[in-house]
């Protein structure tokens, strides 16, 4: 006998962690739709399971609490009931030894405060509040409500062309959202229950690589209608709108500022992440329609708004957000100092920076941060920093991004709040001085900066790219007579202009800076909405079917993952970073996909994403 | 064709069959709830698990036979686990199977007894709140969510009157949007209670009425009968089809105890006169095409709920047992008085949707040399689906069987095969077209010209065109309103356009109805449909205005087709109401 073991007291211990960790990603997989009370139910037992029984408050209380809210989901309950539920919690909150006891009841008691619409419909209507139901959750979450599991099964039979056309139901962009999505629709993926979500944009991926957009013919379109629609930009939205517009059988002119089509698909997006190559195959598609029309270098401003909107049936303005936010630091206007926008503008138009021997800071944490940063390696830069408030985890950068930028050689130097630029004696930049920061206290969701008691640190730095954010160029239109709301355009649900039977708009320019896939999203809204302004109710063929599910596939799996060139290598070019996802990995992540439009509630509601 | 292994025969099923259909052909019979073919396969009961070597159990509901499957549908862990499935949607349900009017007919009964299952230990599920005077009831309690009747009232009657809401424990069936059920756009088809495998859905029970008015000494009971109740009848109450034959029908209606037993054959053949003539009239108007029939009150349902702009376009025709109403209320009335009884005129339909009809006050005779709406008494005071007929039948236990045959009572019982078939789909259409020519030329038309059996739910419409005294006529049919909603599209569109258009709500017509006898997933509407073929073609008179008691009746009371007295009792203004 010795004095010490080295075997744990609690001999379950050891099996326990992979239990936790199954049941961590059924909470990632949580559902769309599911009841708000049966969530804040689950928490609470979660939470009974780990009470150790040594307080009062919180052995009877949860116990009790789960009574209660039992009572409440299963519509037993009235509003006493929710009385006695928000005294019990309370009681633990306040008298709670640990935390395992008292935030269980903040938890709790929030809950009762986020959700009392769906507490009241529990106690009161006897029912889930309406709107309450499941549905297909990668479909649910992707903006554009793509038919993934479709296009999967297609893709899983080889079947890619077929997969294009599926896609292009909802989203005439797949090229584009097969390099660059974020990928919404893998944030519920069911598989995650089983092993992780299935790498979604990877079969996309492995469907455009295997066969090209443009070599897929697009539908016919329907009839003419004689009706004609002016899209105002010819960025993500304002395609998607066009495209669908114009297989509804409605001509479409689209009014395009720059010199070429794609939005910030070209003038925001570097090409390593999205070759223009590749984009242009999503464009010959949609330009190949005969009732397209396309006028480059044509900016609309508010008289020829006011000629669009009296001579065209529809007007959809989907301008984007195109302009450069500039932080107000000493120094800002010094040479070598610019937006992230202008830069990445610039390359849109093959107008590549030299950016040989520089230092190079850029400021902000956001992707386009990262494109900044990871274009100025390539450009040349001896040396590449971001410089950014909070810490790396804070980014609102996608943690690959973050990672691909260091592994191609960028510091990241994080609780750095940009002071001044210094200049030398030309007025030329030269350096951007921080003042360091610490991290603090959790506002709003999300831990806030909050000044250190450190010297300041010098950056050396002959170009500063701010990378803070995008503005929306809305002037033109608000001159037209249409409201903003600060720089945003305003647009109801559907997406009209308050005050205008026939504009409408969307996107960036509507709802501000956010991905390619909800300004397509928006594009699809618009075009129902204008045919259905237009007094249509046009329903489109993809010329796909939904092949039939197999059965499922319980084996638990890796994800296969895109693979990448080799840092060293890809730092030197803006040829695309990404490497195919080859045919017998992409097969396998189909095979991972539940086909969660025919087994559980795709059952039911499966058939919905069959239509718009 | 692929070809499997189930319990250990080799099976061939065409590609995408699924295994419980697959078995079905090879005469394999796996229980199953919530599957309805093509319609709704969900897999949500899992009353059909089957053993399928290599994968386990699956459902054989959604899974589709592929080459070289192994099947046992026989094996004991596949039975253990259905009967564990089974037995828990037994514990969601309120089996008061005793005072059940499915308790014959309820799916969910039956694999209880064959799996042995025992009673729910929990406390019983709630009824919930429901409109009682609604013509479709709904009891929540009895509810398994098995969705056939989300699925049929959406995919097949294009109303999708019921939804889901909530998830989990807390999932249930619902009327749409929360909304009443008298507001939610529901026809009163009936297609969700005839496909429903319990007794959650049903239809208002007015037995206790009708046997109230028989045992009344100071009431003269009026029965009719629909052309699709002979069809039917007797499988409610243990007869085959050619025992149950309309002279058996019109004994059992007598030893029910009803003073007179009418065939609405007989208003079928006036409805014909009077609908008939109107389309002669309509042909030779600049009216907008086509002119609808409105003999279906589900299909008047539709219309005035969810296309009202059409309702000026129905026939102002009643449907035939309204019209039968009116003639018992207005032609009796002397009769009755005279022995010092009242008129109650009670109708035995294969329909729900003929409950609310017979209470529109505006379907009443409008009383003479008033307008007032409200004082009018209904032509007819009670509708019982066959389901309540045959229930009827054996609580006062008529020993239908042995019922010597009779005729139906007269003067308003003779009737023609025209009459007969107004119970199938192209029925009416068929009748119509049998005697508008002959109001147009004088002559019978070749009978094939009309002939409309071609028509079935399994297409959207079938249409035809015809010469009728010089002019061509262009007519379509369709039964089921999801067809109809398709045949409205394409004549809006301008895709399609007739001049007299046939619809029955029903898929197949009243021979399919809502008011039938139930078996679970067997579609008995052909089959009834050839029995009243059968009937028309064996009978004397096949036109309408062939029928001498139809003669008789313009003769005695009517005048004309059309004339001031046939509108008063036998028209309506389909402009004049809502729902």
């Amino acid at each position: 006998m010795g004095r010490l073991s080295v075997k744990p007291a609690a001999t379950a211990d050891g099996r326990v962690g992979e239990f936790a960790a199954a049941l961590a990603r059924r909470v990632e997989a949580m559902p769309p739709g599911m009841c708000p009370v049966s969530l804040v139910l689950g928490q609470l037992q979660v939470a009974r399971a780990q009470t150790c029984g040594k307080c009062t408050p919180c052995a009877q209380g949860m116990p009790k609490m789960e009574r209660l809210l039992q009572d409440v989901e299963q519509f037993r309950a009235d509003e006493r009931t929710l009385v006695e539920l928000r005294r019990a919690a309370e009681l633990l909150r306040d008298t709670g030894d640990c935390a395992v006891g008292w935030q269980a009841a903040e938890t709790l008691l929030a809950g009762l405060d986020a959700f009392a619409d769906e507490f009241a419909s529990h106690v009161q209507a006897g029912a889930c509040a309406a709107g309450t139901r499941q549905t297909v959750p990668c479909a649910t979450q992707c903006p554009a409500h793509v038919n993934i599991p479709a296009y999967i099964a297609l893709a899983g039979e080889g079947r890619c062309d077929e997969a294009v056309k599926m896609i292009r139901k909802d989203n005439p962009f797949p090229t584009a959202c097969a390099l660059v999505c974020e990928h919404p629709c893998e944030a519920h993926c069911r598989r995650t229950m089983v092993d992780a979500p299935v790498n979604i944009r990877g079969i996309k991926k492995h469907v455009v690589d295997s066969v090209a957009a443009d070599a897929v013919p697009v539908p016919r379109p329907l009839p003419s209608t004689g009706k004609r629609v002016a899209v105002v930009g010819g960025g993500p939205s304002g395609l998607t709108c066009a495209y669908f517009l114009a297989l509804m059988g409605h001509d479409v002119t689209v009014h395009e500022g720059r010199k070429r089509l794609g939005g910030m698909m070209r003038y925001g997006i570097p090409a390593y992440r999205l070759p223009r190559e590749r984009l242009d195959e999503d464009l010959r598609a949609i330009c190949s329609l005969p009732n397209v029309e396309v006028k480059t270098e044509s900016p609309v401003d508010a008289a020829e708004m006011e000629r669009l909107s009296s001579r065209c049936d529809a007007v959809y303005v989907a301008v984007g957000a195109q302009g450069g936010k500039m932080l107000d630091l000493p120094g800002a206007d010094a040479a070598g100092v610019m937006s992230a926008v202008d830069l990445l503008s610039r390359i849109g138009d093959d107008d590549y920076p030299d950016f040989t021997g520089k230092n190079v800071v850029v400021v902000g944490g956001g992707n386009v941060a990262m494109d900044c940063a990871r274009t100025s390696v390539r450009a040349g830069a001896a040396s590449v920093t971001v410089a950014y408030r909070r810490r790396l985890e804070d980014m609102t950068a996608l943690a690959v991004e973050v990672e691909a930028a260091i592994a191609e050689g960028v510091e990241m130097m994080c609780l750095q709040a940009p002071e001044r630029v210094e200049t030398d004696a030309d007025g030329h930049a030269c350096a951007l001085a921080c003042r360091p920061q610490r991290i603090g206290e959790v506002r709003r969701g999300r831990p806030a900066p909050v000044p250190a008691d450190k010297p300041e640190l010098r950056i050396p730095a002959d170009v500063v790219l701010i990378a803070v954010g995008q503005a929306i160029e809305g002037a033109p239109f608000e001159e037209f007579g249409m409201q903003a709301d600060r720089t945003r355009l305003c647009a109801d649900e559907f997406l009209r202009a308050p005050g205008f039977d026939n504009v409408f708009v969307g996107g960036d320019c509507q709802w501000g800076p956010k991905t390619v896939i909800m300004a397509i999203a928006a594009g699809k809204t618009a075009a129902a909405n204008i045919d259905e302004a237009l007094g249509f109710r046009h329903a489109l063929d993809c010329g796909a079917e939904v092949p039939p599910a197999r059965l499922n596939d319980r084996t638990p799996y890796g994800r296969v993952q895109v693979a990448e060139r080799p840092a060293r290598e890809r730092r030197r070019d803006f040829a695309c970073v990404e490497l195919p996802v080859s045919g017998e990995e992409a097969a396998q992540e189909c095979r991972r996909c539940l086909r969660c439009d025919v087994y559980g509630i795709g059952a039911l509601t499966g058939k919905d994403q069959e239509r718009w | 064709m692929v070809t499997i292994t189930l319990n250990g025969r080799p099976v061939e099923a065409p590609a995408g069959t699924m295994l419980v259909d697959a078995a079905a052909r090879a005469g394999v019979d796996i229980p199953t709830l919530c599957y309805l073919k093509g319609l709704n396969c969900i897999g949500s009961c899992r009353a059909c698990l089957v053993e399928v070597e290599g994968e386990g159990l699956v459902a054989s509901c959604n899974t589709a036979v592929r080459d070289g499957m192994v099947v046992r549908t026989d094996a004991p862990a596949a039975a253990a686990a259905r009967r564990a499935n089974l037995q828990a949607v037994m514990d969601g349900h309120r089996a008061v199977c005793a005072a059940c009017v499915r308790q014959d007919t309820c799916a969910l009964r039956r694999l209880a007894a064959d799996c042995n299952l025992a009673d729910s230990p929990g406390p019983l599920p709630e009824k919930g709140a429901w409109d009682e005077a609604f013509p479709l009831q709904r009891d929540a309690s009895k509810c398994i969510k098995c969705m056939r009747c989300v699925a049929v009232c959406r995919e097949v009657q294009h109303c999708g009157v019921w939804d889901f809401t909530g998830a989990g424990p807390s999932m249930k069936v619902v009327v749409r949007d929360g909304l009443p059920i008298s507001k939610a756009g529901c026809t009163l088809c009936g297609q969700c209670v005839t496909h429903c495998p319990t007794g959650a859905l049903t239809a208002r029970d007015d037995t206790d009425r009708v046997l109230e008015a028989i045992l009344d000494p100071a009431v003269m009971t009026v029965a009719q009968v629909a052309p699709a109740v002979r069809a039917a009848w007797g499988e409610g109450v243990g007869l085959s089809h050619e025992e149950a034959t309309p002279g058996r029908l019109a004994a059992s209606l007598h030893a029910l105890g009803f003073d007179k037993a009418f065939d609405t054959d007989f208003a079928a053949d006036l409805t014909i006169m009077e609908e008939g003539s109107e389309f002669v009239e309509f042909l030779g108007s600049d009216k907008p095409r086509p002119l609808f029939t409105s003999c279906c009150p589900g299909w008047v349902r539709f219309v005035k709920l969810h296309r009202p702009h059409l309702a000026a376009q129905l026939s102002s025709s009643k449907s035939p047992h309204q019209m039968m109403g009116a003639v018992v209320k207005n032609t009796l009335a002397d009769e009755a008085a005279a022995a010092g009884k009242r008129l109650f005129c009670v109708s035995v339909m294969p329909c729900v949707a003929k409950k609310y009809e017979c209470a529109v006050p505006e379907l009443a005779t409008a009383p003479a040399g008033g307008d007032n709406i409200a004082k009018a008494v209904p032509d007819v005071d009670a509708v019982l689906t066959v389901r309540e007929f045959d229930r009827l039948l054996r609580t006062v236990g008529v020993n239908c069987a042995d019922l010597p045959e009779t005729a139906f009572d007269n003067p308003l019982g003779t009737s023609t095969g025209a009459g007969t078939i107004f119970g199938r789909t192209g029925g009416v259409m068929e009748a119509a077209l049998r005697s508008a020519a002959f109001l147009v030329t004088g002559k019978n038309p070749d009978f094939s010209a009309c002939d409309t059996t071609a028509a079935t739910p399994e297409v959207p419409w079938m249409s035809r065109e015809l010469v009728i005294g010089g002019t061509t006529v262009r007519v379509a049919v369709a039964s089921g309103l999801e067809n109809t909603a398709k045949l409205l599209e394409a004549l809006e569109s301008g895709e399609a356009s007739f001049d007299f258009v046939e619809i029955m709500a029903c898929p197949g017509g009243c021979v399919a109805g809502g008011g039938q006898p139930i078996h679970f997933n067997s579609e008995r509407g052909a089959f009834r449909a050839d029995i009243l073929n059968r009937l028309d073609a064996a009978d004397a008179l096949r036109c309408s205005h062939e029928n001498p008691d139809i003669q008789k009746l313009y003769a005695d009371w009517l005048d004309a087709p059309l004339s001031h007295t046939a509108h008063a009792w036998l028209h309506t203004d389909q402009e004049s109401w809502q729902i």
